[in-house]
């Protein structure tokens, strides 16, 4: 496995990610496909909630926020800028 | 209703849909897009006012239906629920596939936002899938010209082999053309012949194995090869539906039971397993959509959202997020406590002014005094006491509360909030359907559809009451005005905005509070995965906001107050009125909960007045008033300082005010209310539990408060 990969998360707001893999199961990843969060999808962190969770993503040109819980299940290759 | 033509066949099919079909010759077409494209925009600009909503059968999924006339053609108008797929992975999108699938409209619209054009390609992609019928409505064009993205439409057209009519829903640009393009495809006139998603090789290959005997079975009236794809994949709510709207039984089918086992095991041996195979086919939607996209967007200024993205640094900012949250509540109050004052005094000078007139007409016509007095004193001045406390409030809250909803703040509003509704084991959307319930908590209720767990729909529906209500503002402001901001002077519409905004936020709380206290007990459960689409800030149309919060909102709970206030004040004053012994029989009931009521830091009036409020919360300050009128029927309220005398003398204190304030944010839901939830949740458990949950909190709260405070000997 690619160690270069960190959970979505992690990515510091203002940085763009790349989609690697999905770790979550069932009706999450059905969810998370939705968004369009395929393999190879760019994905910017944009600003975190004022508690610092959920964080908001731009992902596909729509500004979509996630809870940590599924932002942690995909993971993402952080692209240099 | 008996075996007609209608039943059988299509017929059936509009009813098991409860289509409104005039005559057989409507046209039905169905109207599909994601959220927050302005799809309902398009839905009224077509139908205006020739609307009806009520529920897909059997869910609690909104079906709004509307009809409209063009080129002398009748056009049944079907709005499906937004969604951003038709995979079945909720209610609404199941409801929407299978209308589509299984309704037969006569054309499909696909309303998309032009801003945001790839990500709605997605469905539009899904359903040229089931469907060849299909027009494209990109809508929001004006916004996407502020921005400076051109969309090629004609390309658009050619890629997805499907016409594409460019619209400003809310202006009415665009509408004429497609309404002439629907005609077409509805007709027949145009034949859209759909470009179709190309799988991998190795997926094709696994559908032509099974769509040779589905096309058997239905190919006459679906789609077999999307049918296909969709049961190799698993997908078993499409099998059920088949078989209720279809009438097969494919369940028991088992030569397509072996075709699926080959078509899996083929799959298998080339090394994709069933568990993968979501990701290989919504991957090949996603692709082809980003490709179209690609071909046809051209974002001249790539910076065009950064405006957005200002506005939304400032308003979700970890400093000045919630504080702005927090004043703009109190603002949208604050203005609506002082713009009603003098609409509201004006309002009840003309209603008594009206009710001498109406006094003297019945001493003209020389009725017995009874009957005078049931009528004016009784239900004519409940009326107008519920119509001049609550209408100008209304009627400037619900249109500044719309304003927010149409500039796209209030899924900030979730956003900054969702960290605690986490840790309350909670669904984020709820504080959208709390922000419902200022205005009317069985909208609330309702709104507690947009959450998908039952578990957490049920935490949000049991506590919506903790949000007061429009029927509890006139409550909450004319016991603030008149105990808390009396002493305030100058500044006495500020104060009073503070302590609603201080019951407000304590009601916050206890929402929270009593989520994860259900949260750990009766609805025990983990919180569950939570997305929350950030839609782009859209400049606010004043004058539709106007009309529809005036119409929609404002006279349509006006409107029940009234129907519920006119028997009510009926009854009160018969219950004022008539006297056992040597005390009415309100009194009675009044003295029996007293005691009780005392310990609350209420009086028996109160908790009767509660009581009676039952049908509405709007009237129970007008029946304290009434109850506390030796005459029995209520003053004419010419000032609040006579309101505030008549309170005194019947041993008011600002403790009793706060408690009152407490109660009413505290207790049983209303009538409405109550009856929505009953049919929500489709169970009287929880429509009891639901009852039971505030009204304890409320006893608790202001037992709490009222003890605590003569405890430390503050009063």
């Amino acid at each position: 496995m690619n160690k270069n990969l960190i959970s979505l998360d992690k990515l510091p707001v203002g940085c763009l990610g790349k989609v690697k893999k999905l770790i979550a199961n069932g009706i999450t990843r059905r969810r998370m496909l939705d968004l369009g969060l395929i393999d190879d999808t760019t994905v910017e962190s944009l600003r975190k909630s004022p508690a610092g969770d959920p964080i908001a993503y731009e992902i596909r040109g729509a500004v979509i926020a996630l809870r940590s819980e599924e932002a942690s299940k995909i993971l993402v290759e952080s692209i240099q800028q | 209703m008996g075996l007609t033509k209608q039943s059988t066949g299509t017929g059936a099919l509009k009813e098991m849909f409860e289509v409104q079909l005039e005559s057989p010759d409507d046209k039905v077409i169905a109207l599909a897009g994601n959220p927050n494209t302005g799809k309902s925009t398009v839905f009224n600009s077509l139908t205006g006012l020739n609307q009806h909503t009520g529920n897909w059968p059997g869910k609690t999924v909104t079906n709004a239906q509307g009809r409209y006339v063009h080129q002398n053609q009748k056009y049944i108008l079907v709005d499906l629920p937004g969604t951003y797929s038709l995979l079945a992975n909720s209610v609404e999108e199941e409801v929407a596939r299978d209308f589509i699938c299984f309704g037969n409209p006569h054309a499909t619209v696909v309303v998309t936002d032009a801003t945001c054009l790839e990500r709605n390609l997605n469905l539009v992609l899904q359903i040229t899938e089931i469907t060849n019928k299909v027009v494209v409505c990109v809508n929001l064009m004006d916004e996407a010209k502020r921005k400076k993205i051109k969309i090629d439409l004609e390309k658009l057209s050619k890629l997805l082999g499907v016409p594409v009519v460019g619209t400003t829903a809310r202006n009415g640009k665009g509408l004429k053309e497609l309404k002439d393009m629907v005609e077409k495809v509805a007709c027949g006139e145009v034949n859209p012949t759909p470009t179709k998603i190309s799988y991998d090789e190795v997926l094709e290959k696994a559908i032509e194995e099974v769509d040779p005997h589905i096309h058997k079975l239905v190919g006459h009236q679906i789609n077999s090869k999307w049918v296909s794809l969709r049961l190799i994949d698993g997908d078993t709510t499409l099998l059920d539906s088949i078989n209720s709207f279809l009438k097969y039984n494919l369940s028991e089918d088992n030569m397509l039971h072996m075709k699926l086992e080959d078509a899996g095991t083929k799959l298998k041996a080339e090394n994709i397993m069933l568990a993968d195979l979501r990701d290989i086919i919504v991957s090949s939607i996603v692709k082809t959509a980003e490709n179209i996209s690609k071909e046809v967007v051209s974002i001249e200024n790539e910076a065009y959202n950064q405006l957005d993205r200002k506005i939304d640094s400032v308003l979700t900012s970890r400093l000045f997020g919630i504080p702005i949250m927090v004043s703009l509540l109190g603002l949208v109050f604050w203005l609506t406590i002082a713009g009603a004052n003098v609409p509201s005094a004006m309002l009840a000078d003309g209603l008594f002014w009206i009710e001498g007139h109406l006094t003297s007409f019945f001493s003209w016509l020389g009725t017995p005094v009874w009957i005078h007095d049931i009528l004016v004193l009784g239900i004519y001045r409940t009326l107008a006491w519920v119509v001049s406390v609550m209408l100008p409030p209304m009627a400037i809250f619900f249109p500044l509360f719309t304003l927010l909803e149409d500039l796209g703040y209030l899924p900030r509003v979730a956003f900054n909030l969702d960290y605690y509704f986490k840790k309350a084991c909670a669904h984020g959307k709820q504080a959208l359907t709390m922000c419902m319930g200022f205005g009317c908590n069985a909208a609330g209720i309702i709104a507690c559809r947009i959450i998908d767990s039952p578990r957490e729909r049920l935490i949000a529906t049991i506590t919506n009451n903790f949000v007061p209500c429009n029927g509890r503002f006139p409550t909450l402001i004319a016991l603030a005005s008149i105990f808390i901001a009396a002493s305030a002077g100058a500044f006495s519409s500020f104060a009073a905005t503070l302590a609603v905004l201080a019951t407000i936020i304590l009601g916050v709380i206890i929402t929270l509070f009593i989520s994860k206290l259900l949260s750990k007990t009766i609805l025990k459960g983990l919180p569950s995965s939570f997305t929350l689409e950030l839609p782009p800030y859209r400049k606010p149309q004043v004058g539709r906001i106007i009309v529809r919060s005036v119409f929609d909102r404002t006279l349509f709970v006006l409107g029940r107050a009234v129907v519920i206030a006119a028997p009510a004040g009926l009854v009160i004053w018969v219950m004022a009125n008539i006297t056992i012994g040597d005390a009415s029989i309100l009194t009675l009931c009044a003295q029996f909960l007293d005691p009780f009521s005392r310990l609350l830091g209420l009086d028996g009036y109160i908790m009767m007045a509660f009581i009676l409020g039952l049908p509405a919360n709007e009237i129970v300050i007008p029946i304290l008033i009434m109850s506390y009128m030796s005459k029995g029927s209520m003053l004419e309220l010419d000032s609040l300082a006579e309101m505030r005398q008549l309170f005194i003398d019947n041993g008011w204190t600002w403790l009793t005010a706060v408690c009152t304030m407490l109660f009413s944010l505290n207790h049983w839901p209303c009538g409405t209310t109550l009856w929505t939830i009953r049919k929500e949740t489709q169970s009287w458990k929880w429509t009891g539990v639901s009852f039971l949950v505030p009204t304890i909190t409320g006893i608790v709260v202001c037992f709490i408060v009222a003890q605590g405070v003569k405890l430390l000997g503050l009063i």
